[in-house]
């Protein structure tokens, strides 16, 4: 017989070991996934983890490494910071695109003038654009009780639709011979969001999502608003009682969220993508909130999550052009491990006993 | 007379504690028991075991001379042994006859079951209707669904984990009545209390337990409770005492307060009008849930209400919320300590930031001081007794009498103008609870204003200056305390309360 035994206090050992535990029956779970598909599941294990780091092209897989990085772990702080006070932003895809939209928009709309202060004022644009877009379920929210969860998740598909329109109407290139998407701002000096050093995918999504890492350490160990965050998630009547205003609070979490998601689209559109088109957004806004949770809501643990994250992408990327993967058995190998990680949440407050019942 | 029930030489250790050591005890049938101890003395893992809950490492247990080792709570039920829990386990929403149903194993039909709850009910004075929705009973009503669903299976022993800390003091005589009722038809009862005159009242025996062991027995008739309450503790006990001292100003006026309750099970306050003094304890009586946690939470600062309806020195609090009101001296602590005075996950330093954050200067333009709280929550654990490794340990963690030292404590040490604490020693043994009580009186004597919210009346008799009662929302007009009885408070209290009930 397995009975759950309430520890009297959560498991520091636990929180680490959890998401370990969780990376490691991933890839037995996800072995024994591929080995149904027919494939070594040991070489595709190794595909995945090993080869864009140390294989023969690892110099170019290991920029990839950031680029993709950075969005994830820049979309996932902010969402974080809702999580931890139990306000669940869901919809950080929408946020994503509007921001890239915003951002993406402004720097068409000076296009072909050059000038330093285009690409500042297009990072502002993607920012507003998604702190906006959130602050439809927040104020939503706030206001009328709506359930956070559900609006800003159906806002991901308005999101989708403006993004289709864009890229078929306003924002369209008008030297594309008719082709939908953008102009490409890779070529446009000013709007590029170039790598900082050449050849290592830093670019300045990298430094935003560093700064945001920083800023989300420093906010919730030092900071009031931090500790009210904390606080409202463990326990919201506590919460209110030591003077927090939830409401406040429910707008400053997604307002956040919506604003770094934003820019994490911004610095995407003027970078690595380099135009608004139908297919712009890959994902990256839920992905985050595997990572979220992956790296415990914990902002250094983000930055584990949101690379380890990245290289399944990259990894999954080789396995399924080298080994003939299909694209859904990676998506189901990253969903496994968030399945894992929430599953062994539970060793944290709770321990496991088996045998005979010795009721305690 | 043959016992009913014998344990002998019970041992249970849980990792780091020996929760019972060697205990043993004799109920005969029809005898009342009262098992007495501080909060961890072992009062609950014993009757647990006894009820399956636990299994005891060591010792054996005997019914009527046979063997007793129940695997589980429903082999206990089986064996005749029935038990009233401190918490209730009832479904609001749900009706009397419905609760009753859940917890059977084969309910019989509704009607039937209807039938029976009214016969049993009557039989032993308890008056209670099948058909009402348990949302809208009090307190005393909701224990009597869970005596009657025990009486339903016809108990040889009834255990009892204080039964009374939630009753008035006429329902507490309706409860005494069906007890001896019981006891004359030949059910045993085991009593677990803190109040001790109760007990003289009302049992043929008592055992007292202190860190696990049996520490003596007595005839509770024939002992007093001041020789109970220092066998229990192992120690001479010092009862609070107020020093003399003239009210002053009025700090806290409360005129005409109306709020409508947040909550669908809430009581809404009408009407309330009260003024505390510097120096003064209010003491506000009272059943919970006839508004204690709604005002509470008024005048805290959670809960909002009209413009003028609550003043500090003449300042309309109206706009104030709970920071604001700490910054203007007037603190609270609420009954519920884990979840609301506390976050149960969050260390004590945490929690110790939680309302100390702006009086103690824990936070300079929003960065906090987590050193400065760490000796904040040092100075409340070494100042209130709490027992506790450290501050870095999380509230839960905490037995229930240390946590509320520790609630009192921080706002305590914060030197407030005002204080309204709400149900401050509920579930607190002894010791701590008259440890709590002097921190409350020592405010008053330094010239704070203190509303202690209670159902515990001999509480209110000992600390408060002046007395009102809280019933189905309406504030009584406060009266001095010296001068009143018990009976009259009772009455106050809308002693009818209970006796409603019975012509519904």
């Amino acid at each position: 017989m397995i009975r759950i035994e309430a520890r009297p206090q959560p498991s520091a050992v636990m929180a680490y070991a959890t998401p370990v535990l969780a990376v490691v029956l991933t890839m037995i779970f996800g072995g024994a996934l591929f080995a149904a598909l027919g494939k070594d599941p040991l070489q595709a294990i190794a595909t995945i983890f090993w080869e864009p780091i140390f294989g023969e092209f690892a110099f170019f897989y290991r920029p990839q490494l950031l680029i993709k990085g950075a969005p994830l772990v820049l979309i996932a702080i902010g969402l974080a910071l809702g999580f931890r006070a139990g306000i669940w932003n869901i919809g950080a895809e929408g946020q994503y695109i509007v921001g890239a939209i915003c951002g993406a928009g402004v720097g068409l709309a000076f296009y072909p003038t050059e000038s330093v202060l285009i690409f500042p004022l297009m990072v502002l644009a993607g920012a507003l654009g998604g702190w906006a877009w959130a602050m439809i379920p927040a104020v939503l929210k706030v206001r009328f009780g709506t359930n956070e969860i559900l609006v800003s998740l159906m806002l991901v598909y308005v999101a989708e639709q403006l993004l289709a329109s864009m890229s078929l109407g306003l924002l369209k290139n008008p030297e594309g011979f008719g082709f939908p998407g953008s102009r490409n701002l890779q070529q446009y000096p000013s709007a590029h969001n170039a790598e900082i050093i050449a050849g290592t995918g830093m670019h300045w999504g990298v430094v935003a999502a560093l700064i945001a890492v920083i800023f989300a350490y420093v906010l919730l160990t030092w900071h009031r608003l931090g500790f009210a965050i904390r606080v409202t998630g463990e326990a919201p009547r506590a919460a209110k009682f030591g003077g927090v205003n939830p409401g406040r609070l429910v707008l400053f979490c997604l307002g956040t969220s919506g604003l770094l998601a934003g820019l994490a689209g911004m610095f995407e559109v003027a970078g690595p993508a380099g135009q608004i088109s139908i297919d712009f957004n890959v994902g990256y806004g839920f992905t985050a909130i595997i990572v979220a949770f992956l790296g415990r809501l914990n902002p250094l643990g983000i930055v584990a999550a949101g690379l380890l994250m990245a290289l399944t992408y990259i990894g999954g990327d080789i396995a399924q052009s080298q080994l003939g993967l299909p694209a859904a058995a990676i998506q189901v190998f990253q969903g496994m491990l968030l399945f894992f990680l929430l599953a062994l949440d539970l060793l944290t407050n709770y321990c496991v006993r088996f045998g005979r019942a010795e009721v305690a | 007379m043959s016992p009913l029930l014998s344990l002998n030489g019970l041992t249970k250790a849980y990792p780091g504690v020996v929760a019972n050591d060697d205990v043993s005890l004799e109920i005969a049938p029809g005898e009342i028991h009262a098992l007495l101890g501080e909060n961890g003395a072992g009062k609950s893992t014993l009757v647990k075991m006894i009820y399956g809950l636990v299994k005891p490492d060591a010792g054996v247990m005997q019914m009527n001379g046979a063997g007793f080792a129940p695997a589980d709570p429903r082999a206990a039920r089986a064996a005749g042994v029935g038990m009233v829990f401190q918490h209730f386990s009832l479904f609001d929403a749900l009706s009397v006859a419905e609760n009753i149903a859940l917890g059977m194993e084969t309910p019989p039909p509704m009607r039937t079951l209807a039938a029976r709850i009214r016969e049993v009910s009557e039989t032993y004075g308890l008056p209670l209707s099948p058909d009402r929705v348990v949302g809208d009973l009090s307190a005393g009503e909701r224990q009597r669904v869970e005596i009657i669903r025990c009486l339903l299976q016809d108990p040889k022993l009834l255990i009892m984990d204080e039964p009374t800390s939630v009753l008035t003091p006429q329902e507490v005589e309706i409860l005494f009545e069906t007890l001896r009722k019981l006891s004359a038809e030949g059910t045993a009862i085991l009593y677990i209390s803190h109040k001790l005159e109760e007990i003289r009242a009302l049992c043929d025996a008592a055992t007292i337990l202190r860190g696990g062991q049996v520490v003596g027995t007595c005839v509770p008739r024939d002992t007093s409770a001041r020789a109970m309450a220092e066998m229990m503790v192992g120690s001479s006990l010092a009862t609070p005492k107020a020093a003399a001292h003239a009210a002053g100003e009025v700090l806290l006026s409360v005129t005409g307060l109306s709020v409508a309750s947040p909550s669908a099970f809430g009581m809404s306050l009408k009407d309330l009008s009260f003024d505390v003094r510097a120096g003064e304890v209010l003491g506000i009586g009272g059943v919970a849930g006839n508004g204690q946690d709604e005002l509470l939470a008024v005048l805290s600062g959670e809960l909002p209400c009209g413009p003028g309806m609550v003043r500090f020195k003449g300042d309309d609090l109206a706009k104030a919320g709970p920071e604001a009101r700490r910054g203007l001296g007037v603190l609270a602590a609420p009954e519920e300590r884990l979840g609301h005075a506390a976050a149960p996950n969050m260390s004590l330093t945490e929690n110790a930031m939680l309302t100390g954050a702006a009086r103690e200067g824990l936070a300079r333009r929003g960065m906090l001081d987590w050193r400065k709280t760490r000796s904040f929550a040092e100075r409340i654990i070494s100042g209130f007794d709490v027992r506790t490794p450290g501050p870095e340990n999380a509230a839960r963690s905490l037995s229930g009498g240390n946590l509320q030292k520790f609630v009192i404590g921080r706002e305590v040490l914060q030197k407030p103008e005002v204080l309204v604490v709400n149900q401050p020693t509920w579930g607190v043994d002894a010791a701590a609870a008259a440890a709590i009580r002097q921190a409350l009186l020592d405010l008053a004597a330094d010239g704070s204003a203190v509303v202690a919210i209670s159902q515990d009346l001999d509480e209110l008799m000992e600390i408060s200056d002046r007395f009102a009662a809280l019933n189905e929302g309406r504030l009584s007009a406060p009266r001095a305390t010296a001068g009143l009885d018990v009976e009259q408070i009772g009455l106050m209290l809308g002693g009818a309360h209970g006796m409603e009930v019975a012509h519904v």
